[in-house]
């Protein structure tokens, strides 16, 4: 079977929305409820973040979204019973973001397996070294069709963004700043006066842009330079705040995707 | 500074299948930038003159080494301290601040940001910053800026801005956490001096290279003592482990001479209240560093406990977990009320008050068997001023259980 994330991008070159929420937040049962509601909506691919102690990338949004999952009892064994049935209703692709230590813990191979099984079509570990997945990873995710995700920035050297591209499954993760999750507003001017230089490097993968991407204008902006983008810290906070869910995910991902009206 | 190959860090960072560098691509060039120049620069003439040059006249090396006449007559052996409580700054922290700080002007970063448990490492590096007239963040949680508000004021006072922590357990790995975060945001004007043998590389191998001078210096003043340059045992405490990093350096491809390590076991190692991280830790990746780490089965990282806050850290350096695997070193550990009662026990029979990191590898001398004409070597990283008020309840304590 074709991976959902290589088809989604055959068929869709632009204005690609991910969403990025926690497993196991705001309540520990919201996993699959959030899934389905992101699978009714305008949202394109979806990525659940694996709550961890000590997210080194993540800015104070996201952070504070891991600690509540962890406190409400999240963690991989309960993530994957969550996610077990998932694939007999959502058809987009799915993707699983966290850091390498919880995937170490519970067992490299078995987490390809284990995501192999359920129906994940992609990770996003930001630590996960290049050379480390060269060497353990790769070839266990390649046998599964699994795609890892790796990112760049527009500060990444030219030879390293094609090694990047080159390991990337899926799409390669284009960081909107210099920054945390959530950190600033849109993309920044160093990355849309770099931005066609990073495309040279790149070969083989589309383009989707994440941290600082909050709305509709920060969205639109991204998409003109790139495939499409990730929205996180600004969904997390939705997701604080909504007491219908069904019904404010549907809105946000419509909101965001309307095209603004040049004037 | 020569290189060590045995126990040395590999090409790509790591001892044995420990270390290596497990961060963020936006960190990459600044990671890379620091391991294609750290050899170089600190390897360089003018960096060594100068760095020399501040190790004798602004921090006071070198250190003496003392013979501890009542400790030998005690332990019925010969213990040496060598004296980095003597140090500029009250510890062995600062000796790796001069030459990271020195490291920075090199790269020509403007920005220092740092992260401190205690303070200890934020003095250092606040006193460095105000030397060399730049701008110093230390990062310290929340509850250690309450517990520790004399280093705070010193901080403060030598022109550093400290931000306190109020993510995660609002101690030093969040501190560590939030200085990394600083550095994502701001990698291109800013330099993170790391304070102890832990992070990605190369920092583990910078910092062990820039604390040898520890062991450096003790070869050369057991030379001038007893006309050879090696020890039976050198014993330092751990947490992070530059200070035993530094210690053990130089006597690491000497394989006759024992090294132990002391780590923190706060209330015992089984009772969920402890440092003692190779103890009950097990392999996983903090700070950007593969090495043992205290976790649940499930990989978050719990909080240690220890009374000394320098020792207050659920990691250890990728060279500790590894010289511990290969048995190279022995680590060992000493609770709270073993560290407090070393701590007294110096005080009253050499007239030094240690700190309480130090403590605990004073701790140790008790738990070993030494011979009569053996040398040991006893690293006392620090000294005691910013634990006399720890030390002066347990005396309280004490007095208090003997009355009743």
């Amino acid at each position: 079977m074709q991976n959902r994330i290589d088809k989604l991008f055959a068929q869709k070159k632009e204005n690609v929305l991910s969403i990025f929420f926690t497993a196991g937040f705001p309540n520990l049962k919201d996993t699959t409820v959030i899934l389905e509601a992101l699978e009714q909506s305008e949202a394109d691919l979806i990525e659940i973040g694996i709550p961890f102690s000590d997210p080194l990338a993540d800015g104070p949004v996201i952070q504070q979204s891991s600690l509540t999952a962890l406190e409400n009892g999240m963690n991989l064994n309960l993530l994957f019973q969550q996610l077990k049935d998932i694939r007999i209703t959502a058809k987009k692709p799915i993707l699983l973001m966290g850091y390498l230590n919880s995937v170490m813990q519970f067992g490299i191979e078995k987490f390809y397996k284990q995501c192999a099984a359920v129906g994940v079509d992609g990770v996003i570990l930001p630590d996960l070294p290049l050379e480390e997945f060269e060497m353990y990873h790769r070839r266990i995710t390649e046998a599964l069709n699994i795609k890892v995700i790796f990112l760049i920035s527009a500060d990444t050297r030219p030879e390293r963004i094609r090694q990047l591209d080159e390991a990337s499954g899926g799409f390669l993760y284009l960081l909107s700043s210099n920054s945390t999750t959530g950190g600033v507003n849109g993309v920044s001017d160093l990355l849309l006066s770099k931005v066609a230089a990073v495309k040279e490097s790149v070969a083989k993968n589309p383009l989707l842009i994440g941290f600082g991407i909050k709305g509709q204008k920060e969205f639109s902006m991204a998409c003109e330079i790139a495939n499409g983008a990730i929205i996180g810290s600004a969904f997390i906070e939705l997701l604080t705040r909504s007491h219908n869910f069904k019904k404010d995910i549907a809105e946000f991902t419509s909101i965001v995707k309307t095209k603004l009206i040049a004037s | 500074m020569k290189a060590v190959s045995k126990y040395g860090v590999s090409e790509n960072g790591y001892y044995g299948s420990f270390g290596g560098a497990y961060i963020p691509e936006i960190l990459y060039n600044n990671i890379e930038e620091l391991k294609s120049k750290y050899l170089g620069i600190s390897q360089s003439e003018k960096f060594n003159n100068e760095f020399s040059e501040l190790l004798k006249n602004y921090v006071g090396r070198p250190t003496p080494l003392f013979f501890a006449k009542n400790l030998s007559e005690q332990y019925k052996t010969n213990i040496y301290l060598k004296r980095e409580d003597l140090n500029h700054t009250g510890a062995h922290k600062i000796n790796n601040a001069i030459g990271q700080i020195l490291l920075a002007k090199e790269l020509g970063k403007k920005r220092i940001i740092a992260e401190t448990g205690a303070g200890q490492h934020g003095v250092a590096t606040a006193t460095v910053c105000a030397l060399m007239g730049m701008e110093c963040i230390v990062y310290m949680g929340e509850t250690d800026v309450q517990r520790q508000a004399p280093n705070v004021a010193r901080m403060k006072m030598l022109g550093a801005k400290v931000v306190s922590v109020h993510s995660g357990s609002k101690t030093l790995k969040d501190a560590s956490n939030e200085a990394i975060r600083d550095w994502i945001n701001n990698p291109e004007n800013t330099y993170y001096l790391i304070g102890s043998v832990v992070g990605p590389h190369p920092y583990p191998d910078m910092v062990a290279r820039f604390q040898s001078v520890i062991s450096n210096e003790i070869k050369g003043q057991l030379k001038t003592i007893l006309g050879k340059e090696n020890p039976d045992y050198v014993i330092a405490c751990v947490g992070g482990g530059s200070n035993a990093a530094g210690a053990f350096y130089h006597f690491l491809e000497s394989e006759d001479v024992k090294l132990i390590g002391v780590e923190a076991a706060g209330k015992g190692i089984d009772s969920g209240h402890t440092a003692a991280t190779l103890s009950v830790g097990s392999a996983g990746i903090i700070h950007g560093s593969k090495t043992i780490l205290m976790q649940t089965a499930d990989g978050q990282i719990t909080e240690p406990y220890s009374i000394s806050a320098g020792l207050d850290y659920p990691g250890i350096g990728p060279v500790h977990a590894y010289l511990n695997e290969v048995r190279r070193a022995n680590y060992i550990s000493i609770t709270d009320t073993e560290a407090l009662e070393a701590a007294l026990n110096l005080t009253k029979k050499e007239g030094i008050i240690p700190a309480l990191e130090s403590a605990h590898a004073l701790a140790a001398l008790g738990k070993l068997q030494f011979k009569k004409e053996e040398i040991v070597i006893l690293n006392l990283s620090g000294r005691g001023d910013k634990d006399l008020e720890t030390y002066t309840n347990y005396l309280n304590e004490l007095k208090y259980a003997k009355q009743n």
